[in-house]
């Protein structure tokens, strides 16, 4: 399967993010500049890593959003293709819109970083598939601005589409419902605060977060 | 007759340096020194720059050995890590900066170490950090320790390198005096690394990073005073960092170290512009001419002076090959980062800077390193303090109890609260840290299955009670932290926090300090090989305790096989490694239980704390325990109980020997470890440990839910929990 991570100055998760797909995949993924304006020819899988894109300057995920490959990005999306985006990854596909919802400031006001149990909401998308439904896993976070936010009739449209993909066992950042991780109402569009890449490793003290990549190889 | 250059008064020639380097200055030159020349002569006669009380001491560290590739002298140390690798490593202070503005002071300070190590070519892989506050209760701690620890994690976690471990100390005596050390780690190819020497004449001087403003002058001169009331005054000598623009400095830094044109580069830290030029030329052997106009500049209307003393930060002085600017700057263009050559090596010897079109310094350069003001400052080492007499302390109404208020105590409380603002994953090498049970974070190296442990340690308390025991205790700590995860201890970095030394009670204590640490890095094959020297803690004649913190180094063969206290099974053996004698002298027991801040340090032999060493990582290598954890703080008593939380494994304890119960299990005498076993296992240590003459003894079994002692004490393990988990909570509630 040929991938593609997007960097931008700030991006800091691109390498990990690059490594956990080569180890599941077997391919390493193209590294695509913030500047590029095309994604390589047959690029399937994007990937947007975590990070502080821009430096978190203006607003998490704002300028990145705006950047010369988001255009490909947004089409890669509109043809239907797998994108996920984890942490800032996360922050950046909400200020596109491609996913719903708003990052906040996390209600404790301080940055957080710790392994996070998870339900697995729907083990029935391209990203989860491989969890089989419903499973509760561990996988850490590490952010500022993790805290979900969307009025209350988008949230109930989330959760009766089956669009919570994630949510926390114990919420760390205040977030609505416990949202960890959403998806596009086309199901090709991931976003989740929580960092996969950093769970696929016994050396990380779990691999929870392979089902992810093994989903998105799965699925292609 | 003194002699003083137009716009220079005697009033502003003794702001800048004491009268008897003014007049070595004036000697140098052959003339009075102009404002810009006066400023430069200041930071590079600097304590904090020219190392002048510290330096006659300092040579007693042992430097170099068979893995050692750069020791003292250059950013930073550099150690051999095998097949063709290398770590490069350092730890630095920011101590002055953090008290007067703790979230600025605290994140420069980890960008300042962070440069130290990519300026040499590695790609940082790690940061620690040792911190030390004031009491609990005293108004301004409460702040310094949000801002402090907002301010390493607003860095660290941008720049996208794991903070994995660190120590956090609370004291009066660091009321008016934090402490604030980080540590970087790095990793580099050994045929990639980049140094300050190398430099020839002719070679373009090339300027990239941030602009250069008006923010942090002077801070090397602020770093080598004391403070007084009117400390907050110097807010504005306090750098602001950008760990955005740093994480790019670091991308395109080392983008352009994978081609071949750099001849030198230094890092702009203290004395920015000025001592990065100077090392830079010194080192090389060659003059320089620097036109301060092509300096890019964030404000208008900067003197030379301004610029040559700003210690604004995310810059990078480097010397190209002529030639290659073209390379580096599409690099840094590449990044969005200012590149502007502004000057030239020469074959002058001397540091010649235009202004304007005039000359407006024109210093030679030897003189002014080599001429550095030496110090031999009076001292007298304070000996230890007598020991404790057993006798003397009461037995506890209750063993748990004791433990309870022991484990809840500032500095043995769980510091939670603070790592869980620090990004300790990033990057995906992080085996085991702040979070994880074990004595030393591990960090694999990437793409290998070896991993470096490493670790920071210092025990205040003890150098205070003890300069040289004090001093040898540190490094023994440090040794045997690395240790006890499975990894060889390579080397070590240090932080030597002291007052004024211009007294000799406090220079006593700096120099019984060195000596100590020497000792046992002669002793454990340890060598020092970069560091740093705070001076000056003090507020209104008040110092900080003693307090020479030191990094460790040290490399496992293979990951999968560290170990750390988190393991132990039911019915494990548990094994204490060492010799008890009970020492109870500045130990935490003492001073939590008892209320007394007295008796000497507990002595360390270097000869069996190798010797203890070296079989525990053999057993450990063998794989042979299920959980190791070093004896340090709170003795026997506080590591089983921290082993017994993090294995979620009661411990049943039990001593039948000479030794009040009290004195054995909170003892702190040193280079001791505890191990938990199997049965089976348990067995083959102690004959591989008769047969090595290392003294291990049976101190219980692990079981049930809480810590008991066998005359029917216990603690159980969630009331242990949950004395250990309250103190930063409450401390940061207020």
């Amino acid at each position: 399967m040929k991938s593609a991570v997007i960097v931008f100055p700030g991006s800091n998760c691109d390498r990990d993010a690059a490594e956990a797909i080569r180890a599941v995949t077997g391919q390493a993924p193209a590294m695509v500049w913030h500047q590029e304006s095309a994604l390589p020819a047959g690029t399937e899988f994007v990937m947007i890593p975590g990070g502080f894109s821009y430096g978190d300057y203006l607003r998490c995920g704002a300028m990145a959003s705006r950047a010369a490959i988001m255009p490909a990005v947004m089409a890669h999306a509109k043809r239907g293709a797998p994108i996920l985006g984890v942490c800032n990854g996360f922050q950046i596909l909400t200020e596109t819109q491609l996913l719903p919802g708003a990052l906040m400031r996390n209600s404790g006001l301080l940055f957080v970083c710790e392994k996070t149990p998870l339900t697995v909401e729907n083990g029935n998308t391209r990203f989860t598939a491989a969890y089989q439904g419903g499973r509760e896993v561990a996988i850490p976070i590490a952010h500022h601005d993790g805290n979900y936010f969307a009025d209350a009739d988008t949230l109930d449209r989330l959760e009766g589409e089956g669009q919570v993909v994630f949510r926390y066992r114990a919420n760390p950042n205040g977030s609505a419902r416990d949202i960890a991780g959403v998806i596009n109402t086309q199901g090709n569009v991931m976003g989740m605060m929580p960092h996969p890449e950093r769970a696929v490793d016994p050396v990380h003290g779990g691999t929870d977060g392979l089902g992810v990549f093994e989903s998105i190889l799965g699925s292609a | 007759m003194t002699q003083y250059a137009p716009g220079v008064t005697p009033e502003i020639a003794a702001e800048h340096l004491p009268t008897d380097e003014y007049a070595k200055a004036v000697e140098i030159l052959g003339r009075a020194p102009n404002l810009v020349e006066l400023g430069i002569f200041s930071v590079m006669w600097s304590e904090h720059c020219s190392y002048k009380s510290s330096r006659v001491h300092l040579k007693k560290f042992p430097v170099s050995g068979p893995l050692v590739i750069q020791g003292p002298g250059e950013n930073a140390g550099v150690i051999d890590i095998g097949d063709g690798q290398a770590c490069i490593f350092k730890m630095e202070s920011h101590n002055h900066p953090s008290f007067i503005e703790p979230y600025q002071g605290a994140a420069t300070g980890v960008g300042g170490i962070l440069r130290d190590v990519f300026t040499m070519g590695a790609r940082p892989v790690a940061l620690m950090n040792a911190l030390r506050f004031g009491a609990p209760d005293h108004p301004k701690t409460r702040g310094l320790v949000a801002g402090v620890v907002a301010g390493i994690g607003g860095y660290g976690n941008c720049v996208g390198v794991p903070t994995v471990g660190g120590e956090t100390n609370f004291h009066p005596g660091y009321n008016g005096n934090i402490l604030v050390n980080a540590m970087a780690v790095g990793l580099a190819d050994q045929d990639r690394i980049f140094y300050a020497r190398g430099a020839e004449a002719g070679q373009p001087i090339v300027y990239v990073g941030s602009k250069t403003g008006r923010d942090g002058i002077h801070g090397a001169t602020m770093a080598s005073a004391e403070f007084d009331d009117a400390s907050e005054e110097k807010r504005p000598t306090v750098q602001v960092g950008d760990p955005f623009v740093e994480k790019k400095l670091i991308e395109a830094c080392l983008e352009l170290m994978a081609t071949d044109a750099i001849a030198a580069i230094q890092d702009m830290g203290a004395a920015g512009l000025t001592s990065s030029s100077v090392e830079m030329a010194g080192k090389g052997g060659v003059g320089l001419e620097i036109d301060l106009d092509k300096v890019p500049q964030r404000e208008d209307g900067m003197t030379a002076y301004e610029m040559m003393l700003s210690e604004s930060q995310e810059r990078m002085l480097m010397v190209l090959k002529p030639g290659k600017e073209p390379v580096a700057e599409a690099i840094f263009r590449k990044w969005e980062l200012d590149v502007a050559t502004i000057g030239v090596t020469t074959t002058t010897g001397r540091m010649v800077l235009k202004h304007g079109g005039e000359t407006v310094c024109d210093i030679p350069l030897d003189p002014l390193s080599e001429d550095a003001p030496l110090y031999r400052r009076p001292y007298e080492i304070p000996p230890s303090r007598p020991a404790v007499d057993p006798a003397s302390v009461a037995a506890p109404a209750h063993l748990g109890e004791a433990l309870k208020t022991v484990m809840a105590c500032p500095d043995m409380a769980s510091k939670a609260w603070i790592w869980r603002q620090y990004d300790r994953h990033v990057m995906a090498d992080t085996a085991a840290s702040s979070e994880d049970p074990s004595d030393a974070a591990v960090v694999r190296v990437h793409g290998t299955n070896k991993a470096l442990a490493i670790t920071t340690d210092c025990t205040p308390r003890y150098c205070l009670a003890g300069p040289v025991e004090g001093g040898r205790q540190a490094v023994a700590e440090t040794w045997r932290n690395i240790t006890a995860t499975g990894a060889w201890p390579i080397a070590i970095t240090d932080c030597l926090n002291f007052g004024n030394p211009e007294r000799p009670d406090i220079m006593g204590q700096f120099a019984g300090c060195v000596e100590g640490m020497a000792e046992a890095c002669a002793a454990l094959d340890f060598p020092v090989v970069s560091g740093n020297v705070s001076l000056y803690n003090e507020t209104n004649g008040v110092a900080i305790p003693p307090t020479p913190a030191v990094g460790g180094v040290g490399l496992i063969e293979d990951v999968t096989k560290r170990t750390g206290f988190g393991a132990m099974k039911d019915g494990d053996v548990l094994l204490l490694v060492g010799e008890t004698q009970g020492w109870l002298g500045a130990s935490l027991y003492l001073r939590e239980i008892e209320g007394r801040e007295e008796g000497g340090p507990p002595p360390v032999d270097l000869a069996a704390e190798r010797r203890n060493g070296d079989f525990v990582r053999a057993v450990i290598l063998e794989g042979l325990a299920n959980a190791v954890h070093d004896l340090s703080d709170g003795g026997l008593a506080a590591a089983a109980a921290e082993t017994a939380m993090a294995s979620s494994v009661g411990v049943k304890l039990a001593y039948d020997g000479p030794l009040p119960p009290h004195v054995f299990f909170f003892g702190e005498d040193q280079g001791r470890y505890l191990i938990a076993a199997s049965v089976e296992h348990a067995e083959s240590i102690r004959e591989a440990a008769e047969a090595a003459s290392v003294p291990v003894s049976v101190v219980g079994i692990a079981g049930g839910d809480a810590v008991s002692f066998n005359g029917g004490d216990t603690a159980a393990l969630a009331d242990l929990r949950a004395a250990h988990q309250a103190f930063m909570p409450r401390l940061m509630a207020g």
